[in-house]
């Protein structure tokens, strides 16, 4: 394994870290990630797998009625739940700009415009699941059609949000393969973005089931009022096959995603953490299970036990995804370290060198003269010619003598003539340096008189 | 500072920030902070004088704000993060590990305040008698607080980037929270934010409110009370910031508020801003005094007024940062100033990493200079569109009177100038090489594409012990 790492990085960019420390150590910051990003990711999933859902149901309400409140009563849930998973985003964003500035940075700037693009197209995709809540009364009889339409618009866009996510979260993990890659497209290529997609898809399904067994199911919920052709357990028994079957489901997505992950970051601790969490999935399968086959009168009392097992299956899985980013970056990792440490000490060493007073070449001029300020202003004024403002040889017959007048034009220039931009001030340079520029410039040409055969410099 | 480089030609990359960025300045400013105590104060007066009528407005108003701040004002929010993270990240990447604690908390209050949004609107209708409903009215007024708050905290920042105070001595949290600029800059836009709100709230009263009616009347009445009473405050706040603004900065001014080409007209445009501030009093007062006079396209001149001011106010304060993207630490080209001194002796390309040549030949001259170009000034300048490197030295010179020599004296003194510029960040090889790809720009004047869509090179990885 260790020879094929190395010819990786051999061909690998290693760029150099930015230079502050981070604000906490590292482990905190991992911990903030890792539970942080638990909490948004809920929050999408319930997001995603309600817009699927009240899309489907409302479909299905085209022929069977009951369906179509029973959309509706979804739809509601995902104002507030889109809305939470947006704020709860921002920490883990935080968290993850700081561990994996370079890695994280990068992707977005590979993937750029798709990356950009998510601003306008879920501010799109918010405000069409508003209309789309906003006009389920309106928009009945010839225009259910519309309405339907609307719901499956924003059931598309969210699922194509996530993909360009994941794009970004898949390509941070392998600079190796940054040199292959030019824009949204061309990152779906490498690494595992499809079996990843593909798992959170089945994920925010299995959830959001989840979640509403329990929301639908739960005594507040005024079942009578709001799904009247609906009973409690009806509901339970509806969600919890969803969550069940999907998650049977995961039986091949799961291992799909683990198998076609890019070997750099599989290790023993990966697959042991998996593998645990996939135990304690089965159990949770087990219960739903036993809910399933149990009577109407007492479906639902696993629920919290469910809700509890599963919360641990996905603080495994979390746990996985992370132990996969660490083992896939730590070879780069340190050699972005030991290039930063080394520009490091090539910069502290030439700034002994300044301060030591020895120069760095060419770079460092001892002390301004005359002719070191007039660069300034060689871009624009040429000895006798016009380039940006008057030649020299015009400004010597003006100030003819009159080095003050110089200096205080420089200090404060007017604007005389029309077919030139207007001369900034220079004022900052000092009093001092624009009186030695004003006595370099009048005694101009009387230098060039006396080094005849020496070509101009600069 | 060493990162694949995003660049987009034509529109540049400053203004897809700037879009981003002032979208969501105009929604937050007016429509949260300035808005959110509005409408509870209105929801308050219409359950003291038991009006159902003013409730509904008031309800109808929330609403609107409810739909805009939690799409597009939260999602502009994020936008300023992503955008900044593609085109500075080395300027955000730093400045979130210098005020980490501060986005943390300022975090958490976004939490609470984006809850309470959602309770205050979610539950309007159901809590709307008695106890619920002065509970109802107490959500708003801590909506309010922390939504001010949020708003608060994230000044700070801002700040520090055009003022450090002593951050760069003592590299301290608090001294770079409670910079020089903190105070006026605080005060300065809470109070813009509460006298537009009024404003904004105003429009809305046309969509909200017959005319001719006793409801639109007193809804007017009491708005243009609100947009008055912030006048004095904001007045206060504007001159306190103005004159804290690093003396530097100002010299600035000239071009910040109206670029290059028109920067002595900037008596002509301070006396338009006092006029647009005069036409939101003057507009305020007559609807105190004569709120029939006032029709909506009449009040569409205020409320776009005040909108141009806000956007107008961004953009200096950004231009006038410049050259740093964090005063007194790093340039906007995302250059640290203590790295000068080593890449004016080795070349910015030797140490770079995203780059196809480390050192400059006759062979790849062009070529080197795209990549340097692409370093150090494609994060302002584009090719041949906004802010254009090409006008730029057409200004300067007159088209086809490009002399590379010259060219080369002045980028290599730009600095001194034009203020807001940082200084070359190359040696003398990579000047050549930069001034040769502009020489050749002038006569393809072909466009430049970024690593988003060319992507990077195969990695070329720099020989740690280079030197020139």
């Amino acid at each position: 394994m260790i020879p094929s790492v190395t010819c990786l990085i051999a061909a690998t960019a290693v760029p150099r870290e930015l230079a502050l420390p981070l604000p906490l150590n590292s482990w905190e910051l991992e911990i903030i990630l890792v539970a942080l990003f638990l909490l948004h990711i809920l929050f999408v999933n319930l997001m995603v797998g309600g817009s699927l859902l009240t899309a489907l149901f409302e479909i299905m309400g085209l022929t069977w009625p009951r369906y179509d409140s029973l959309a509706r009563r979804i739809g509601a849930t995902i104002t507030v739940n889109k809305s939470l998973a947006v704020v709860l985003g921002v920490g883990p964003l935080l968290a993850i700009n700081l561990l994996y500035t370079t890695y994280f940075y990068s992707a977005n700037v590979l993937t750029g415009y798709a990356w950009l693009g998510l601003v306008p197209l879920i501010i799109l995709v918010f405000l069409l699941t508003y209309l789309h809540k906003f006009t389920w009364d309106r928009w009945t009889g010839p225009k259910k059609r519309r309405h339907i339409a609307l719901g499956i618009a924003s059931a598309v866009l969210f699922l194509c949000i996530p993909l360009v996510f994941l794009s970004n979260i898949n390509l941070m993990l392998f600079p190796g393969q940054w040199s292959q890659v030019a824009g949204f497209f061309s990152s779906l290529q490498i690494g595992n973005v499809f079996p990843r997609y593909f798992h959170f898809l089945m994920a925010s399904l299995a959830i959001t089931g989840l979640f509403l067994a329990g929301w639908f199911g739960r005594k507040g919920f005024p079942v009578e009022h709001y799904l009247p052709e609906f009973t409690r357990p009806q509901l339970r028994r509806l969600f919890y096959r969803v969550t069940f079957y999907v998650t049977l489901a995961q039986v091949l997505f799961g291992p799909l995603l683990l198998l076609t992950l890019p070997a750099i970051g599989v290790t023993y601790t990966l697959v042991i953490v998996i593998s645990i969490g996939v135990i304690i999935a089965a159990t949770v399968m087990v219960l739903l299970w036993a809910e399933l086959r149990t009577s109407d009168r007492a479906i639902g009392r696993y629920y919290v036990p469910i809700l509890m097992i599963f919360t641990l299956v996905v603080v495994f899985m979390a746990t996985g995804r992370h132990v996969y980013r660490e083992a896939s970056l730590t070879d780069h990792r340190a050699l972005m370290a030991n290039r930063s440490d080394t520009f490091r000490a090539v910069n502290l060493a030439a700034h002994m060198r300044l301060d030591a007073g020895l120069g760095l070449g060419e770079a460092l001029a001892p002390g301004p003269t005359g002719k070191s300020v007039f660069k300034n202003c060689a871009a624009c004024h040429a000895y006798d010619r016009v380039l940006a403002g008057p030649s020299i040889t015009e400004v010597q017959q003006i100030y003819a003598g009159d080095i003050a007048g110089i200096v205080a034009w420089t200090r404060n220039p007017g604007k005389k003539r029309d077919q030139f931009a207007p001369m900034p001030s220079f004022a900052h340079l000092g009093d001092e340096q624009l009186q030695l520029v004003a006595e370099y410039i009048l005694q101009m040409g009387q230098e060039k008189t006396n080094a005849e055969t020496t070509p101009t410099g600069s | 500072m060493d990162f694949p480089v995003f660049f987009v030609d034509h529109i540049g990359n400053r203004l897809i920030i700037a879009v981003i960025a002032i979208l969501h300045v105009f929604i937050n400013h007016p429509l949260a902070v300035g808005a959110y105590p509005l409408v509870t104060l209105m929801e308050w007066l219409g359950w003291k004088q038991g009006s159902e009528q003013i409730d509904r407005l008031a309800y109808k108003v929330t609403m609107v704000l409810f739909i805009v701040t939690t799409t597009i004002g939260a999602l502009t929010g994020v936008g300023i993060w992503f955008t900044t993270a593609v085109i500075a990240p080395f300027g955000i990447g730093s400045l979130l590990r210098i005020f980490f604690w501060a986005w943390f908390i300022e975090w958490l209050v976004f939490i609470t305040e984006v809850v309470l949004i959602l309770i205050y609107f979610l539950t309007w209708k159901q809590w709307k008698e008695g106890f619920m409903k002065k509970v109802h009215i107490g959500v708003g007024i801590v909506l309010s607080l922390f939504s001010w708050l949020t708003m608060a905290i994230i000044v700070a920042i801002l700040g520090f980037m055009m003022d450090a105070g002593s951050w760069p001595l003592d590299r301290s949290l608090t001294s770079a929270f409670f910079n020089p600029l903190y105070a006026p800059q605080s005060l300065f836009r809470t109070t813009y934010a509460l006298m537009t709100a009024g404003l904004c709230v105003w429009f809305l009263l046309f969509f909200f409110t017959q005319k001719g009616t006793d409801l639109r009347r007193k809804a007017v009445r009491f708005v243009s009370i609100w947009t008055l009473a912030w006048v004095p405050p904001f007045i206060v706040g504007a001159l306190w910031y103005w004159n804290v603004v690093p003396e530097a900065m100002m010299k600035n001014l000239d071009v910040a508020l109206l670029t290059q080409a028109f920067q002595n007209w900037h008596e002509t445009l301070a006396h338009i801003m006092v006029a647009a501030l005069a036409a939101i009093i003057l507009t305020a007062v007559i609807g105190l005094t004569r709120p029939r006079l006032i029709n909506g396209v009449l009040l569409l001149v205020p409320f776009l007024l005040g909108i141009w001011l806000l956007g107008h106010f961004e953009r200096v304060r950004e231009f006038v940062r410049k050259p740093y993207v964090v005063a007194d630490y790093m340039y906007s080209n995302g250059v640290r100033l203590a790295d000068y001194p080593v890449y004016k002796r080795d070349g910015v390309l030797t140490h770079a990493t995203f780059v196809a040549h480390k050192r400059v030949t006759e062979a790849n001259l062009i070529e080197a200079g795209q990549d340097i170009f692409r370093i150090a000034c494609a994060r302002c300048h584009t090719t041949t569109g906004i802010n254009s490197t090409v006008d730029k030295f057409n200004n300067l010179y007159g088209e086809g009177r490009w002399d590379p020599e010259v060219m080369g004296l002045f980028v290599e003194t730009m600095h001194n100038t034009r203020t807001y510029m940082p200084p070359f960040p190359g040696n003398q090889r990579e000047l050549d090489a930069l001034v040769a790809y502009l020489k050749d720009l002038e006569q393809t004047h072909a466009p430049l594409s970024g690593a988003q869509s060319r992507g990077i090179p195969k990695a070329v990885n720099p020989d740690p012990d280079a030197r020139l």
